[in-house]
């Protein structure tokens, strides 16, 4: 059983791929102006990790390890054009709010990065738990990004009140204000992480781990990573 | 004429891809840290764009659509991308080698950078004749060009600069990344765009 809840909770704070991992930076940034699109995207993108995770991990024995990639990336985006269909069919705002966004669920590297590390090694049951966790812990990151973005940048929390409770500071809401609030985040997350864990070491660069494309990456610096 | 000029103004300036659209953000942050490098994937990133919007709009606009497949927008579109960085690979090994020299190591990262996706899509959604479209990307191109550069010249500075002890890394460069993004804030509004 351990194992199993490993699986899980690994995802939502010891392994948080948006403030532990520094992955899936472009939907963090773009979608966290107001709470709702934080919310949505996080629950869109969870549903496309739990699916492709669930369906690479059946197929993990029958996908030739040249062309794992491509087959990964047909599976993930089967299951964004079922997310874009459902969206536009029941929560429209989201779906526009959302915009160009959405599709390119697609190219998320937390779902790439799982498929690639996690569901084409490991049973059904642990990958589909892996993609939950991974999932949770992306929309809590998003939601508390964007509840930070939104009050700052527009006085409101999910767009209540009406009027806003502070008078707002409209960069927050801008993209600098993205870059800024996602920074202080990771420091702080840093800062606590290194207080409850005194093994911790933190992310000293964007660096690979996790990231499907790492071997590529670290053949453009040479060697040792994205960044180094 | 004009039209098209304030098209790749705007995709360039105004709506910077990575500045105000956040697409590109990985290659942005990740291979910034040396001018060289960050010059030789703003390149590749351009060129894969061009490359990728001069196939998918015919593909929408004469195959997709009149069909009614348009739903399968995105599955298609990632599909092209992933085989036209393969194939422009095979064919700069083959023909141009110095170009691959300088381009090739870039090339397989592209295939899932949300820039090159992010564009096809936008000229579709924009509603982008042919020639808009090529302006469009061509812009895009240029802004994460402009970007990366300018990024990259930020980071130089900042491997130097003395930063409290727990902003080192990724903070730090986060919030540089704001600033510069900042700038950009200026050009919002200009040219009615």
């Amino acid at each position: 059983m351990g194992k199993y809840r490993e699986s899980f909770t690994k995802g939502i704070i010891k392994e948080n791929p948006v403030l532990r991992l520094v992955l899936g930076t472009c939907p963090t940034l773009a979608v966290s102006t107001n709470v709702i699109n934080g919310i949505g995207m996080g629950v869109a993108a969870t549903f496309v990790l739990v699916c492709s995770n669930i369906v690479i991990s059946l197929l993990r024995k029958l996908i030739p390890d040249t062309v794992r990639l491509p087959a990964y990336i047909v599976v993930i985006a089967g299951f964004t054009t079922i997310v874009q269909m459902l969206l536009k069919a029941f929560v429209p705002a989201i779906d526009q709010a959302l915009g160009i966004y959405l599709p390119l669920i697609v190219v998320n590297c937390i779902i790439l990065g799982r498929a690639e590390a996690y569901a084409g090694k490991h049973s059904v049951g642990l990958s589909a738990l892996d993609g939950l966790g991974m999932g949770v812990g992306f929309t809590a990151a998003l939601t508390l990004m964007s509840a930070i973005r939104e009050f700052l940048g527009s006085g409101t929390l999910g767009g209540w009140p009406e009027g806003g409770l502070i008078p707002p500071i409209a960069v927050f809401v801008a993209p600098a204000g993205g870059f800024f609030v996602f920074g202080l985040l990771i420091w702080a997350t840093n800062k606590l992480s290194a207080k409850f864990d005194s093994n911790f070491t933190p992310k000293a660069s964007f660096s690979c781990e996790g990231c499907p494309h790492a071997e590529g990456c670290a053949k453009v610096t040479e060697g040792g990573g994205c960044d180094e | 004429m004009s039209n098209l000029f304030l098209i790749v103004l705007g995709a360039m300036l105004v709506n910077n891809f990575v500045l105000s659209q956040f697409l590109g953000i990985c290659p942005f942050l990740g291979v910034s840290k040396k001018l060289s490098s960050a010059v030789g994937m703003s390149l590749a990133v351009t060129f894969v764009m061009l490359m990728a919007t001069a196939v998918t709009w015919p593909i929408q606009h004469f195959l997709l659509d009149p069909n009614g497949l348009g739903y399968l927008q995105t599955i298609v579109f990632i599909l092209i991308i992933a085989s036209l960085v393969q194939l422009v690979e095979i064919l700069l090994k083959r023909f141009i080698p110095p170009l691959h020299k300088a381009l090739g190591i870039y090339l397989p990262l592209i295939t899932t950078n949300c820039a090159v996706l992010g564009v096809t899509i936008m000229n579709i959604d924009n509603g982008y004749s042919y020639v808009e479209s090529l302006c469009n990307t061509l812009g895009a191109g240029l802004g994460f060009l402009i970007a990366m550069v300018m990024f990259a010249g930020v980071r130089e500075r900042l491997e130097t600069a003395d930063i409290p002890e727990g902003l080192k890394g990724i903070p730090s460069t986060l919030i540089a990344a704001s600033l510069v993004s900042l700038s950009f804030l200026g050009f919002q509004g200009l040219f009615g765009l």
